[in-house]
C-alpha cells in the first residue's frame, strides 16, 4: 500500500514532529509513504476568509501532487474537511461561473481518497491498537471539523484508548469550540480569547499532563493560551502520541525548537 | 431594516464590549446551557429526528422555489375568508399601512403579540411617531420595552437579564406604563409572573386594536399560526376588534399536513417542549367570535433579494426557534446586541447581511461573527447550513460578486478596507504556488527564529495579546523529509506497494 503523506502548511511550518510522526507510525504498520514536495496548503485560510478565487490554484495544486495516490492522509481534521466539504463546492461555484471546468473532476477525484490520519488508521488500515506505548494522562479535545464536518466520532478515542500506559480524562464541555476558527482569532480576538481561555479552564480542570486533538491549528490556540497562563499542559497532536513506543519514553522530549544533528550549514543560530 | 439598531457598530467591537461584562457572561452562559441541553434531550427522545428535519427542510425548499404561486393562493384564501391581505415592499411601506390602520379605527393604543417582523421593521417607534402607543404583552419582550432596552435573543428576548435586574425594573417602570408593580415585589419568579400577569390584563381588557405576526401562513386554508408558551399571544389575538398581523412572505406553508412537520421540528428546537403550550390557528373573520376586521400585511423586505441567492436563500428556511443561538459559542460571549438587529446569533449572522445588503460595516462585520465551529448547522430544525452561508457571504464581502437589490441584478464591487488582508492572500497565494519558494521562505524563518518578536504589530497583535506565539521550529518538515529521505519526494519507496 502507497499512501502520500499531505502534512499540510501549519505542521510543515510549526509543527513538523507531528509530520514525522505520522511517518514512523505509518512506516511502522506497515505502509510505505511518500512526501509529494509538490504540495502546500489546502486553501481553507482563503477559502473560509471569503477568498474563493484564491484557492482555485491551491485546489490544481492538490491535485498535481497527490493524483497519483490511491490514499491521502492528512494529520489534520479541518484541511481534510476543506478537500471533501469545500473542493466540491469550488469546483461547482467554479463551473456556474464558466471557469475550471477541471476543478470538479478534481474534487471528485480527491473526495474520496484523503483521509484524516485516524479515520484512515480505523476505516482503511482497520486497527485501533497501534502499538503505542504513551504513560501521560491525556485528555481529548474533538475540533470542530474533525467531529461535526469530518463526524470522526469515537475513532481518536478508540485508538488512544488502545494505548499503553495511558490514561484518559475526560474534557467537560468538550464538544465546545475552542476559538481558534483560522482567521476568526485574529478579525474577532475578545470573542476568541474568551472562547479560549473557557476550553483552556476546562483542560487544566482535567488535571491531565496533556491535551491532545487531531488538529495542530485549534492546538496551537490552546497551547498558546496554556503557555500565556504558565499551564504545564503540554499540547500534543494525536499522531506523536500514536507514533510513541517504549524507547520514546526512555529518552528525553525531541523538541521542534532543537536544531537538526546533521543540518551541516543549515544549522539555525544558536 | 430595523430602524432600532442602525449605528450600531461593528461586531468586533460589540462583542468586546460584551465580553467584558461577568454578569451577562453569567446570565447568557447559565440561560444558554440550560435549554442547549433541555434541547438536546427533548430531541433525542424521537427516532425520526433526522427525517423530520429532512422534512422540514424539503418543505420550506419546495415552497420557496414556488412562493409566487403559495402566497396568491394565500391571498385569495385570506380574502375569501373575509381578511384583508396587503402587500410591503419593505419596512417603511408595511410602517406605513399598518399606521394607516390603525388610525382608520380611531385608536390610540394597541397592544402586541411577540413578533420579529415588527422588531425587524421598527413598528413600535413608527406607531409612537404617529401618536400610537404599542404594548408589548410577551412577558420578556414586556421586561425588554419597559427596561428601554432591546431585545438580545429570538425566543427569550431579556435572556441577558437576571431576576434581580427584572424586579428593578418592574418596581421602577411598571407604574409609568399602566398598573404599577404591587408593594414589597419579590424576585421571586412567581411574584414576578403575577405582577406582570396583571399589569397586562389590563391592556388585554381595554385594547381594540391588536398587533401579530405568525410563525406560519397556510396557503390552502388561509390561516395563520402562532405558536407561544404563555398565552398573552391568544389574548391579544382574540379580543380586541381589530386584529393586525404582519408576517414575513417566508412563512408561508402550503397544507396542514406541512404544518404538521413544523408543530413537531418548532417546540423541541426552541423551548425543548414535546408540544407547544398555546398553538393558535385563526382564519379570516368569524362573526360572534373573534376580531371582526382582520388585515394581513405580507413583508417582503429584502426577502426576495435574498431568494434570488442560490447558496444564501436557505436562510429563509428559517423558523426562528433559536436552537442555533442557544449552541453557539460566540453569541454565548458576545450576547444579542453584538450582533445589531433582532436576529442574532448564527441565523443573524446570516440574515442581516442579505436583508439589508453587506455594504455597511455592521453587516460586513457580521459573516465574520463565527469560528465556523458548525454546532449552529447541527443543531438546525431545518438544516440551514449555516457555515456555508457565511464562508458565501464573506466572499461576497471582500469580493464582491452578483447580487439582487430590489429586485435588480447587479454587481457588487469588492469592500474597501481589506486592502491589506487582499494583499496578503495573494502574497500568500503565490508562495503556495511556488513550492520552492515556500521552502526558502520556511527556512528563513527558522533562521531567524530567535529574532521574532514575542508580541505581534497591527492585526496580529490580537493573538498575541491573550495568547503565545508558536515557537518556530528549527527545521521545516519538507527540510527534515529532505535530509533524511532524499530530495525527490520519498520515491525510493514509490511503486513498492503491498
Amino acid at each position: 500500500m502507497r499512501v502520500a503523506l499531505f502534512v499540510t502548511c501549519i505542521n510543515d511550518a510549526l509543527r513538523p514532529r507531528t509530520g514525522r510522526a505520522v511517518v514512523t507510525l505509518l512506516e511502522r504498520l506497515g505502509v510505505a509513504v511518500d512526501f509529494p514536495a509538490e504540495q502546500t496548503c489546502c486553501g481553507q485560510p482563503q477559502f473560509n476568509t471569503g477568498y474563493r478565487h484564491a484557492t482555485e490554484p491551491l485546489v490544481r495544486r492538490f491535485d498535481r501532487a497527490f493524483r497519483d495516490y490511491e490514499y491521502v492522509v492528512t494529520p489534520s481534521g479541518s484541511c481534510t474537511a476543506m478537500v471533501r466539504d469545500n473542493y466540491p463546492r469550488i469546483g461547482a461555484k467554479a463551473a456556474a461561473e464558466g471557469r475550471g471546468p477541471e476543478l470538479t473532476g478534481i474534487a471528485a477525484a480527491a473526495v474520496p481518497k484523503t483521509y484524516e490520519l485516524t479515520e484512515f488508521l480505523v476505516d482503511v488500515l482497520k486497527v485501533t491498537d497501534v502499538g503505542a506505548y504513551y504513560p501521560h494522562t491525556v485528555t481529548y479535545h474533538p475540533t470542530c471539523h474533525g467531529l461535526r464536518m469530518l463526524g470522526l466520532g469515537d475513532r481518536p478515542r478508540r485508538l488512544l484508548e488502545q494505548v499503553e500506559g495511558l490514561e484518559l480524562r475526560e474534557l467537560p464541555g468538550a464538544e465546545e469550540c475552542c476559538g481558534f476558527g483560522g482567521t476568526f482569532a485574529v478579525k474577532n480576538p475578545a470573542v476568541s480569547a474568551a472562547m479560549g481561555a473557557d476550553k483552556v479552564r476546562n483542560v487544566t480542570a482535567t488535571g491531565a499532563e496533556a491535551v491532545c486533538t487531531v488538529d495542530n491549528s485549534c492546538l496551537l490556540h490552546i497551547g498558546g493560551s496554556l503557555s500565556r497562563q504558565g499551564s504545564p499542559v503540554r499540547p500534543v497532536h494525536i499522531a506523536e502520541i500514536l507514533a510513541s513506543t517504549e524507547a520514546d519514553a526512555q529518552a528525553p522530549v525531541e523538541a521542534d525548537t532543537k536544531a537538526p544533528a546533521a543540518s551541516g550549514t543549515e544549522g539555525s543560530p544558536r | 431594516m430595523s430602524v432600532t439598531y442602525l449605528g450600531m457598530p461593528a461586531f468586533p467591537e460589540a462583542a468586546a464590549a460584551s465580553t467584558r461584562d461577568p454578569r451577562l457572561r453569567a446570565n447568557l452562559t447559565h440561560a444558554t446551557h440550560t435549554i442547549r441541553d433541555k434541547r438536546a434531550k427533548a430531541v433525542t427522545e424521537l427516532a425520526d429526528w433526522g427525517r423530520l428535519r429532512a422534512a422540514g427542510a424539503a418543505v420550506k425548499d419546495r415552497t420557496l422555489r414556488h412562493l409566487d404561486h403559495y402566497l396568491e393562493q394565500l391571498e385569495a384564501a385570506v380574502t375569501d375568508a373575509g381578511g384583508q391581505v396587503h402587500w410591503a415592499a419593505d419596512a417603511v411601506e408595511a410602517n406605513r399601512i399598518v399606521t394607516r390602520l390603525v388610525r382608520a379605527t380611531g385608536e390610540t393604543e394597541v397592544v402586541k403579540v411577540k413578533s420579529m417582523a415588527t422588531q425587524e421593521i421598527g413598528l413600535n417607534e413608527a406607531l409612537a411617531e404617529a401618536g400610537i402607543h404599542a404594548y408589548e404583552t410577551d412577558l420578556a419582550e414586556l421586561i425588554v420595552q419597559l427596561g428601554d432596552d432591546l431585545p438580545s435573543h429570538i425566543l427569550v428576548p431579556a435572556i441577558h437579564r437576571d431576576r434581580a435586574e427584572i424586579r428593578d425594573i418592574f418596581r421602577r417602570e411598571m407604574g409609568h406604563w399602566g398598573r404599577p408593580a404591587p408593594e414589597g415585589l419579590s424576585d421571586s419568579p412567581a411574584e414576578l409572573a403575577e405582577a406582570a400577569r396583571l399589569h397586562l390584563r389590563e391592556k388585554f381588557l381595554s385594547a381594540k386594536v391588536g398587533i401579530s405576526g405568525a410563525n406560519f401562513m397556510v396557503a390552502e386554508s388561509g390561516t395563520l399560526v402562532v405558536v407561544e408558551s404563555e398565552g398573552n399571544g391568544r389574548m391579544c389575538l382574540t379580543l380586541p376588534e381589530t386584529l393586525i398581523s404582519v408576517v414575513g412572505i417566508e412563512k408561508v406553508v402550503p397544507t396542514w399536513r406541512d404544518l404538521e412537520v413544523f408543530l413537531q421540528l418548532l417546540p423541541r428546537s426552541s423551548t425543548a417542549e414535546r408540544m407547544n403550550p398555546y398553538t393558535s390557528t385563526w382564519t379570516g373573520t368569524t362573526d360572534g367570535d373573534g376580531p371582526r376586521t382582520f388585515h394581513l400585511v405580507l413583508l417582503d423586505n429584502g426577502r426576495t433579494d435574498t431568494l434570488a441567492d442560490t447558496v444564501g436563500r436557505q436562510a429563509l428556511r428559517c423558523i426562528r426557534c433559536s436552537a442555533c443561538l442557544n449552541v453557539c459559542p460566540v453569541y454565548e460571549r458576545a450576547g444579542g446586541h453584538a450582533y445589531g438587529s433582532p436576529y442574532p446569533g448564527p441565523i443573524g449572522a446570516i440574515l442581516t447581511p442579505q436583508l439589508r445588503g453587506v455594504e455597511g460595516s455592521l453587516e460586513a462585520s457580521l459573516p465574520y461573527a463565527s469560528s465556523l465551529c458548525g454546532a449552529c448547522y447541527e443543531v438546525c430544525p431545518v438544516a440551514i447550513d449555516i457555515p456555508e452561508v457565511l464562508v458565501h457571504l464573506r466572499e461576497r464581502v471582500v469580493e464582491g460578486g452578483p447580487v439582487t437589490r430590489g429586485g435588480v441584478r447587479t454587481v457588487l464591487k469588492s469592500a474597501k478596507g481589506h486592502a491589506a488582508e487582499r494583499a496578503a492572500m495573494r502574497a500568500a497565494g503565490w508562495v503556495f504556488g511556488h513550492p520552492r519558494a515556500l521552502r526558502a521562505g520556511m527556512r528563513l524563518t527558522s533562521r531567524t527564529r530567535r529574532l521574532h518578536p514575542r508580541r505581534l504589530p497591527g492585526p496580529g497583535r490580537a493573538w498575541s495579546d491573550t495568547r503565545d506565539l508558536p515557537a518556530v521550529p528549527a527545521e521545516s518538515f519538507r527540510d527534515w523529509w529532505r535530509r533524511t529521505r532524499g530530495t525527490s519526494s520519498g520515491s525510493k519507496q514509490r511503486g513498492d506497494g503491498e
